[in-house]
C-alpha cells in the first residue's frame, strides 16, 4: 500500500483534523475523583473514577464490581477504564441492568446535523479487552427526541479496536444548549426487559426497551470477569480515524468544565492541591465569607461538597479555629462564594486563612450531565 | 441518590441562594439552577412528594 493510500485512509471524511473527537477523556487519563472504587453495584448510578464516565444501575442487581483507572492499555495509551466483577449475579431479574455511559452536550453535537436533510453518519471507535469472549452493546441514544440505535460488539482476551458506524438520522434535532443530548450506553448486563426483543441496529427509531440490548453477555456471569476500555472516539462520518491524542493538561481542562476536585497534597505543584483556601473575611463573631474563581468555567452552576468540617483548620488573630460548617453560600459557572462557621468565636473584620488538617481533606464542584 | 435534610439557605442580601442537604451522607450545597443534576433530582423528588425542603433559618 502506498503512503498516499495510507494517509488517505487515516483522514476523516468530514470535518477538521483537530477536535474531531466529541468524547472528552476518551483515553481515560484523568481521574480526579478516585482511581479505584470497590463494592459498586447496588443503587450505584453516579461518577466514581475516570472523569466523564458514569455508571448506571437499575433493578435489583446483586452483582458487585470494582471500577478503576488501569495502566493495562493498548500500545500508545497509558490508561484504560477497568471494571472487575467481584460478586457474580447469574439470576438476572427482568428489570436489572448495568451500564457504562457517557453524556454529551447538545451544543457540541451540532456538527452531526441530526434532524435535518444533511444529517451525518457517526462513527464511534474504541479499544476493548476482557478476560473472555463476550458480546456487549453500545447504544447511541438521542436524549432530546427519545430515538436510539444499538450496535453489538465482541470482546477477546487481547486489545482490539472496535469501529461502529451509526446511520444518519433526519428526524429529531439536538438542542443547541448545555443539556445532555446524547447518551452513549455500554450495555454489559441486563434482564429480559432490555434484551427480549430484536436489536435495533440498522436505523434510529423511537426507543423500545426490549430492543436496546438483545444478544449481550453478562458481565456479572463470573467473578473472573474483567472489562477494559480506552481510546473512545466519536466523530462525524462513516470512517474511524486514529485516536486523537492530546496533552493531559488539555484533557484535564476539558474535564474541569464538568468536575473540579481539590485534594490535600504534599505536592504543592499539583494543579489540584488544596493546601490552602482563598483568604476569607470574618463577617461577624461566628461566620466568615469569601469568594474565589473556579479553575475553569463550568457547564452550569456547580454543586459544592467537601470533606467534613473538622478536616479543616482556620487561623486569625494568631489563633486556630475549628469550624462547624464549611460550605458554599452560592455557586456560579465561574465562581463560588464560601461560608465558614466557627465552633467558637472570632472578631468581625479580620482576615481568615484556612487549610486542610487531614490527608483526607478535599472540596469539589460538580456540574456533570 | 439518597437525599436527606434538605433546606434552603439565604445569602448576605437575604435572598435564597442555595439548598443545603446530605447526599449519601455527605453535605452538599446545591445552586438553584435548572440543569444542575442534583437540583433537578431534588425538584423531581419534591414533585413526587418524597422530599421536602425546609425553609431557610
Amino acid at each position: 500500500m502506498s503512503n498516499a493510500r495510507k494517509l488517505a485512509d487515516n483522514l476523516p471524511t468530514e470535518g477538521s483534523l483537530y477536535g474531531r473527537n466529541m468524547i472528552v477523556n476518551g483515553s481515560m487519563n484523568v481521574a480526579q475523583r478516585s482511581t479505584s472504587v470497590t463494592g459498586l453495584g447496588a443503587n450505584a448510578t453516579g461518577y466514581y473514577t475516570v472523569d466523564r464516565w458514569q455508571i448506571e444501575t437499575g433493578g435489583s442487581n446483586s452483582g458487585r464490581f470494582t471500577m478503576s483507572q488501569s495502566s493495562d492499555a493498548p500500545s500508545g495509551f497509558g490508561n484504560s477504564l477497568k471494571l472487575d466483577c467481584t460478586t457474580a449475579d447469574t439470576s438476572i431479574a427482568a428489570g436489572e441492568y448495568l451500564l457504562l455511559e457517557y453524556h454529551i452536550e447538545g451544543q457540541d453535537l451540532q456538527r452531526i446535523k441530526k434532524g435535518t436533510s444533511d444529517a451525518e453518519e457517526v462513527t464511534i471507535s474504541f479499544y476493548v479487552k476482557a478476560n473472555a469472549a463476550f458480546n456487549f452493546v453500545l447504544e447511541f441514544y438521542d436524549n432530546d427526541n427519545n430515538r436510539t440505535c444499538s450496535k453489538l460488539f465482541p470482546t477477546t482476551t487481547s486489545w482490539n479496536r472496535v469501529e461502529l458506524t451509526y446511520p444518519a438520522d433526519t428526524t429529531g434535532a439536538f438542542g443547541d444548549d448545555n443539556a445532555s443530548s446524547v447518551r452513549l450506553f455500554f450495555w454489559i448486563h441486563a434482564g429480559s426487559t432490555y434484551t427480549g426483543g430484536t436489536l435495533n441496529s440498522s436505523a434510529f427509531n423511537t426507543q423500545s426497551s426490549a430492543n436496546r440490548a438483545p444478544g449481550i453477555s453478562s458481565f456479572y456471569s463470573s467473578t473472573n470477569n474483567e472489562l477494559y476500555i480506552t481510546g473512545v472516539q466519536m466523530e462525524v462520518g462513516p470512517q474511524s480515524t486514529p485516536f486523537e491524542h492530546e496533552p493531559v493538561g488539555v484533557t484535564l481542562s476539558k474535564c474541569q468544565r464538568y468536575f473540579q476536585k481539590y485534594n490535600y497534597s504534599n505536592d504543592l505543584s499539583s494543579v489540584t492541591s488544596a493546601n490552602t483556601l482563598p483568604v476569607n473575611c470574618c463577617y461577624n463573631s461566628t461566620v466568615a465569607y469569601g469568594g474565589s474563581k473556579l479553575q475553569q468555567e463550568m457547564r452550569t452552576s456547580p454543586t459544592f461538597s467537601a470533606s467534613a468540617a473538622n478536616t479543616w483548620v482556620f487561623y486569625t488573630e494568631g489563633a486556630s479555629h475549628v469550624v462547624s460548617e464549611m460550605t458554599a453560600y452560592e455557586t456560579g459557572p465561574f465562581m463560588w462564594g464560601m461560608k465558614f462557621v466557627t465552633s467558637g468565636s472570632w472578631s468581625a473584620g479580620n482576615a481568615l486563612y484556612g487549610r486542610p488538617s487531614s490527608t483526607s481533606s478535599y472540596y469539589q464542584f460538580d456540574a456533570e450531565l | 441518590m439518597n437525599i436527606t435534610n434538605a433546606r434552603y439557605s439565604i445569602n448576605q442580601d437575604g435572598n435564597v441562594s442555595i439548598i443545603y442537604c446530605n447526599i449519601d451522607g455527605v453535605h452538599h450545597a446545591i445552586p438553584l439552577a435548572v440543569g444542575n443534576r442534583h437540583y433537578d433530582e431534588i425538584m423531581r423528588q419534591v414533585d413526587e412528594g418524597s422530599l421536602t425542603i425546609e425553609e431557610a433559618d
